[in-house]
């Protein structure tokens, strides 16, 4: 056996991931020199770092065409779908950190490590995207979570922060235990870690189809948790509402998709063999996902925990494009269409919860789904902003994410007429999305239908997030087709 | 028939006037109240003027869409910005286009606070029900289908009555529910046609099945039923449109309730004709159940506006009926009377609207002898009275008689009872609805108009003013003309209501 020389793991095909984080490194490093009070020079240095990977990404995808890049020996694939997803990413980051910047100096918890965890949970999630072996699955999934465990605890000594920390980490360990012991067993199974391999040893003589199946299961235990799919979902509510606010809005986003990049990877290319039988399984998940995540919402009076369960909703609702990804034929369009969905919910969540920053006060509460009374009056374009952010939600046009869940109840009927547990799927999904509409609405009536004692004005860096998502949430409403059809090839890659 | 790949230049002109009109409104200070009114005037009336030349087109001779024209929207998933109209959609699209001014003049005192969100979801609303009647891309109508939900929910929830907050969400949940099933339906019409363009799919053989068409024609029929509304899914109505402000009522029953109906025309007729026919008896049992539901139930109303409200149940339970005639006749009567209604009910609601103003009440008892006082608007109000109840002479009679034509010669209602065939039995049975609606009109227009006056707050009313004359007399002038000389109006629909019968399959003749 040869030994791996550097220019043979390709280092260039994993080079924006490898820029945020070196970025990171030397952000921790520029940070000891940042005197306190001036942490926002972390903030901008981190954007900077952001944009550089976003454009290394954005040559990457023009010049790679339908060729997936290869390094580290096939561990890690940069095909159009990881471009994709680590764009959703990137973003993410970056208006994450929008959100932060005033946030952290005004709640007095001003500590420029929010950047450089950001910055490795970026990390953490661009690698999962790409990661080809599962493996490198794992270190992905443990790279963005343990700086996510600290992020939620960064509001200490508050003690909501602090609990959602720890309830996170103790959660996210057994999730994780569960995940390497899945490995373990497909290993033993398969005698493979590699994705491809996997799939050639399902196909060829002999595999131990217990082992691969029981594997399989608890890998996807251990992604139902990150990506807050009942009946994993327990600790979502309160690490949500415990976490600061920016945190929540970064997890419920960047985590999400990070868990769905691995999920439909790891199913799509590495299990189509058994895909009637993990096809049930999601197809059960997204039905359990999507009735308690919209039902318990109803009931919410806190914003966050609110925006929680509708989390967990919405996991449900890209849950059913993944359950449509079990027919070869639907799968392209199905993985594009959660792709897709994960970019507007990105959009949407984010600017959703820069709207909740806006108004939450320095200690932390003004959180409660009342103190958006009267923001029509106060500030009305925050309030309008948050308008289309919940009817995003929702899933009303004119908003992005109206078509993005056209796009998944389209992938899911295609299968329909082969699989009726899919169509009893879609119909529970959009039925739940009425539902959903009942929780979305509060929010509106008290920002437009109530009296309010008034609003402080948003700070520019919050503005600027606000800007990017309000117009972002429109446009891709208006016209989906550009960005529809850049999630379209990309995925086409995955599942050839 | 297929769609040009152009784009509809005219048609989404006429779409963005009042969007525009929005964002003139939005970047106005609130304080400029009077701008903004008169920027809803001007933008409203210079979309209705636009519209007017809609009229140019030679539907008489076609039933093809004019001003049409399709271009790609998301071309990989088969969807198209598309829009047209043609005889089965025109009418309603002017009436919309009239409605526009006339509610804007409507609530010019009426509406006091938030005075520039007021407008600006006004004239918001007009573009979206606008595109649902021009829409010729299934994917394109749900969006405005949706979108008209939103503006109306807000005018129901910020200005309307005392339980505005439940009526709004009522609508709003009633409507969105029955919509996703339709979204089911456009889904898979869409994957099994592999496009969303109406016109494509017309005719199109799409190999589902006699079954599969019927659950299709389901998914559709239930949206558009709760928004007719087609009994029992009438009841978020009363609610909506007695909490709802006078403009809204107008939008209500003028436009949005036609959008239903519109719907049957536009997707359900011609997308299933077999099941359009197997449907049609149960959807005309319904239609004649809500005729006298409707009657009935508006007799027993204290609230006049809530009287107005059922008898939208009664009166759309015609249109319902005309349309499942399924024959030439019924249909054109149906149509007609779609837009009958929208002119007599939307005057009814802007005159109780005016006296609303006037006495801050709508209970009939706390009126009467009226036309002592104000004898220029109750007789007025008479006249309108009248055209709703359908007198010979004003536009409802000549709906209403097309209506119970079409539906006494119809084969489409394939049943017998005690050896009478459905198609006479319903009609005699819903011509209950017309004597109905003389009792309870006549009834109301006594209590509150004719006697003595009895309360001594009413002495004072000051009789209609030259603003208020000027928002009715556009529907006053229509309600004559359609009650005189109805035949331009069933001109223009003729060659598009033919050759959707024409569409249909041949049905079966009763002995």
């Amino acid at each position: 056996m040869e030994l791996p020389t550097l220019a043979s793991f390709n280092l260039a095909a994993a080079l924006p991931m490898l820029i945020v984080a070196g970025w990171a490194i030397v952000v921790l490093t520029a940070d000891l020199f940042i005197p306190s009070g001036h942490k926002h020079w972390t903030a901008w240095l981190s954007l900077v770092g952001l944009v550089g990977a976003g454009v290394v990404l954005g040559i990457q995808f023009a010049a790679s065409g339908q060729q997936p890049l290869i390094a580290f020996n096939g561990m890690f694939v940069a095909d159009g779908f990881a471009l994709f997803l680590q764009a959703v990413f990137l973003f993410s980051a970056f208006v994450s950190i929008l959100l932060a910047v005033n946030y952290l100096s005004r709640r007095g918890i001003e500590r420029g490590e929010y950047y450089t965890l950001l910055l490795f949970t970026t990390t953490g999630m661009m690698l999962m995207s790409a990661a080809a072996d599962m493996i490198v699955v794992f270190l992905a999934l443990e790279l963005l979570s343990i700086p996510l465990y600290v992020l939620s605890g960064l509001a200490k000594p508050d003690i909501r922060s602090e609990e959602a920390a720890m309830k996170y980490f103790l959660l996210g360990a057994f999730a994780s235990g569960f995940f390497v012991y899945g490995i373990a067993l497909i290993y033993g199974g398969t005698g493979t870690t590699a994705l491809t391999g996997i799939l050639g040893a399902l196909a060829g003589d002999a595999p131990n189809m217990t082992f691969a199946v029981i594997g399989l299961g608890l890998v996807l235990v251990g992604l139902g948790f990150k990506v807050a799919a009942a009946p994993f979902h327990m600790w979502t509510p309160d690490v949500y509402q415990g976490a600061p606010t920016p945190v929540t809005a970064f997890m419920s986003v960047g985590a999400k998709a990070g868990g769905f990049a691995a999920l439909l990877r790891v199913l799509i290319t590495a299990f189509p063999s058994i895909s009637a039988e993990w096809g049930t399984i999601i197809a059960v998940l997204a039905l359990l996902t999507m009735i308690l995540g919209n039902f318990i919402a109803v009931s919410q009076t806190d914003i966050k925990r609110m925006l929680a369960y509708s989390s967990i909703a919405h996991a449900g609702y890209i849950l059913v494009a993944v359950a449509a990804a079990q027919f070869a034929d639907v799968a392209p369009f199905a993985a594009s269409a959660a792709a897709f969905y994960l970019f507007t919910y990105a959009l949407t969540n984010l600017g959703a919860f820069a709207v909740i920053i806006a108004i939450e006060h320095n200690d932390g509460s003004g959180t409660a789904i009342t103190d958006f009374s009267g923001l029509a009056h106060s500030r009305p374009l925050m309030a309008a902003a948050m308008l289309l952010f919940m009817l995003s939600l929702t899933g009303l046009p004119p908003s992005a994410g109206m078509v993005g869940k056209f796009f998944v109840f389209q992938a899911a009927l295609m299968g329909a007429s082969r699989d009726p547990l899919l169509l009893a799927v879609v119909i529970v999904g959009v039925l739940t999305s009425v539902v959903s509409a009942f929780y979305y609405i509060r929010v509106v009536i008290m920002m437009y239908m109530r009296e309010g004692k008034g609003h402080a004005a948003p700070q520019p860096a919050l503005l600027a997030a606000l800007a990017i998502t309000t117009i972002g949430t429109f446009a891709i409403g208006i016209i989906p087709a550009p960005i529809f059809q850049i999630a379209q090839k990309a995925l086409l890659a995955l599942s050839s | 028939m297929s769609m040009e790949t152009v784009f509809p230049t005219f048609l989404t002109v006429l779409l963005a006037i009042p969007v525009v009109g929005f964002l003139v409104i939005i970047l106005t200070p609130r304080t400029q109240e009077n701008f903004i009114k008169w920027t809803a005037v001007f933008f409203t009336l210079v979309t209705f003027v636009v519209s007017l030349a809609l009229l140019s087109a030679p539907y008489q001779s076609s039933s093809e869409l004019f001003f049409a024209g399709a271009i790609p929207w998301i071309p990989t998933a088969g969807i198209s910005y598309a829009l047209g109209v043609d005889g089965l959609s025109l009418w309603l699209v002017l009436l919309t286009t009239l409605l526009g001014p006339i509610v804007v003049i409507s609530s010019w005192t009426a509406v006091e606070e938030r005075v520039k969100e007021y407008y600006a979801f006004l004239v918001l609303l007009e573009t979206a029900m606008l595109g649902v009647f021009l829409a010729q891309d299934m994917f394109l109508f749900y969006v405005f289908w949706e979108f008209t939900l939103v503006p109306m929910y807000f005018l129901i929830g910020i200005w309307g009555g005392s339980n505005r907050q439940y009526a709004s969400i009522k609508f709003f949940l009633y409507t969105k529910a029955g919509s996703i099933l339709m979204l089911l339906a456009i889904l898979f019409l869409g994957i099994k046609g592999g496009t969303f363009l109406l016109p494509d799919l017309i005719g199109m053989d799409l190999g589902i099945g006699t079954n599969a068409a019927r659950w299709l024609f389901l998914g559709f029929a239930i949206a558009f039923a709760i928004k007719v509304p087609i009994w029992p899914l009438h009841s978020w109505l009363p609610d909506a449109h007695v909490e709802a402000p006078t403009a809204g009522s107008v939008i209500l029953a003028g436009v949005l309730l036609k959008m239903g109906t519109y719907g049957f025309v536009r997707f359900n007729i011609p997308l299933f004709p077999e099941a359009s026919q197997f449907f049609a008896p149960a959807i005309a049992v319904l239609a004649v159940i809500g005729i006298i539901y409707g009657a009935w139930v508006s007799f027993a109303q204290t609230d006049v506006k809530k009287l107005v409200a059922y008898s939208s149940v009664s009166h759309l339970g015609f249109v319902m009926l005309g349309l499942f005639a399924l024959n030439e006749i019924g249909i054109q009567g149906a149509i007609l009377q779609m837009v009958n209604h929208g002119l007599s009910t939307g005057a009814l609601f802007l005159m109780v609207g005016m006296i609303y103003e006037r006495r801050h009440t709508r209970d009939m008892a706390q009126f009467g002898g009226i036309w002592q006082v104000m004898p220029v608007y109750s007789a007025l109000m008479l006249i309108v009275t009248l055209s709703s109840m359908g007198l010979p002479g004003l536009n409802g009679f000549v709906g209403e008689f097309t209506i119970l034509m079409g539906a006494f010669n119809s084969s489409a209602f394939g049943f017998q009872l005690a050896g009478i065939p459905g198609s006479v039995l319903l009609t005699a049975l819903s011509t209950l609805g017309v004597i109905g609606a003389a009792i309870y009109l006549l009834t109301m227009f006594q209590k509150v108009f004719l006697g003595p006056v009895t309360v001594e707050a009413n002495r004072s009313l000051k009789d209609i003013s030259a603003r208020e004359l000027v928002s009715l007399l556009p529907l006053l002038v229509l309600i004559f003309w359609i009650g005189i000389f109805p035949s331009p109006f069933f001109n223009v629909m003729t060659a598009s209501v033919q050759a959707l019968v024409h569409a249909l399959p041949a049905m079966a003749v009763l002995p």
